[in-house]
């Protein structure tokens, strides 16, 4: 039930952002400088998330290099470099996890 | 004869088809996206009812893989609505170009529209409209359909495969989320002022990590944007 609500809402504002030009506001031009911070949202919003599910992954600051978490994020960092493969990127970050857990058994 | 001529003509070149047609290559990309949302959702807590509907409802993929990596820090749902508002303002822009093309259509049009305006459709619809000049409603339809059909399918895919896994979280599957933003990342990287919100944004999230209801992370995406925006405007007077 919880989540309906949660669904709700995001359905809400997400109709919202794609409604109100289209349908109430018409004709309006924003600002260039809207426009241009815009375009670092994403940017921001995927570095804090894998900022905080890799150092901070139960909500406790964790900078230590026993992270496991913290080498899946080196490996898949390190193929996202090298090669723009979604799928891939997912895979060298679980191996990496796995191989600080069984290396450094964390 | 010539009726049946005309007619298998006209289904041809139906303007819903096109639409339809010119989507397609983007399914190679939207697909992976997908299937990965829908193994993820699982690891999170959100049911596999949950996961579908959120595809179904909200249809926003980089706003659900948000709200799945907030689920799993454990954010509140008030955070994770104000994230998913931030992450898709940028859907303003689409909007704002669309709109001086879409002033005739009557309002269940407009909403059927916007409901479908993702960045894949905006995609697609924007080149249309350079080379004709008119966003057709019917082959606007037939892109976004397209792309809503294959995000919903391969959503479904992605639940199915994560069924079929024992126990994600022992697998370390709680992970694949950040190692998907870290795709999802490089993807975005190009320049100094991306690099400096990116920076931004990592200092942030840790700095704000107590505060309740992992709204830390709302506010981190507003102040990191501002500071890749500040930069690029500094770089450009230099």
């Amino acid at each position: 039930m919880a989540i309906a609500l949660l669904i709700l809402g995001m359905a809400a504002v997400t109709f919202l952002t794609r409604y109100l030009l289209v349908g109430l506001l018409g004709e309006r031009s924003l600002p260039e400088s809207l426009k241009r911070w815009l375009t670092y949202v994403p940017t921001a919003a995927f570095a804090a998330i894998v900022v905080q599910g890799t150092l901070a992954p139960q909500g406790t600051v964790r900078l230590d290099l026993r992270n496991p978490y913290l080498w899946g994020a080196v490996a898949a960092a390190l193929v996202a470099w090298r090669r723009k493969n979604l799928l891939l990127t997912i895979a060298a970050g679980l191996l990496g996890l796995w191989g600080a857990r069984i290396l450094g058994g964390v | 004869m010539q009726d049946g001529d005309s007619r298998a003509l006209s289904v041809g070149t139906s303007p819903f088809l096109a639409g339809l047609r010119a989507a397609m290559p983007l399914w190679l990309g939207i697909t992976p996206y997908g299937l990965a949302y829908g193994l993820l959702g699982q690891t999170v807590g959100l049911g596999a009812g949950g996961t579908l509907a959120m595809s179904v409802f909200v249809f926003a993929g980089s706003a659900q893989f948000v709200a799945l990596g907030l689920l799993g820090a454990g954010a509140s749902y008030a955070s994770i609505v104000l994230a998913t508002l931030v992450v898709n303002l940028r859907h303003l822009l689409y909007g704002a170009s669309l709109a001086p093309h879409l002033q005739e259509q009557p309002v269940r049009w407009k909403a059927a529209i916007s409901f479908l305006l993702t960045d894949e459709t905006f995609a697609v619809v924007a080149g249309h409209l350079r080379e004709q000049g008119t966003i057709g409603r019917d082959f606007y339809l037939g892109v976004g359909l397209s792309i809503y059909l294959d995000w919903i399918l391969s959503t479904v895919t992605g639940l199915a495969l994560g069924g079929l896994l024992p126990d994600p979280a022992a697998l370390g599957l709680d992970f694949a989320l950040p190692a998907t933003f870290i795709g999802l990342l490089a993807q975005q990287l190009r320049g100094l002022p991306a690099w400096a919100a990116l920076v931004a944004a990592g200092a942030l999230v840790l700095l704000t990590a107590h505060l309740p209801g992992r709204l830390g992370i709302v506010l981190t995406i507003i102040v990191a944007a501002t500071v890749g925006w500040g930069m690029e405007r500094w770089l450009s007077r230099c």
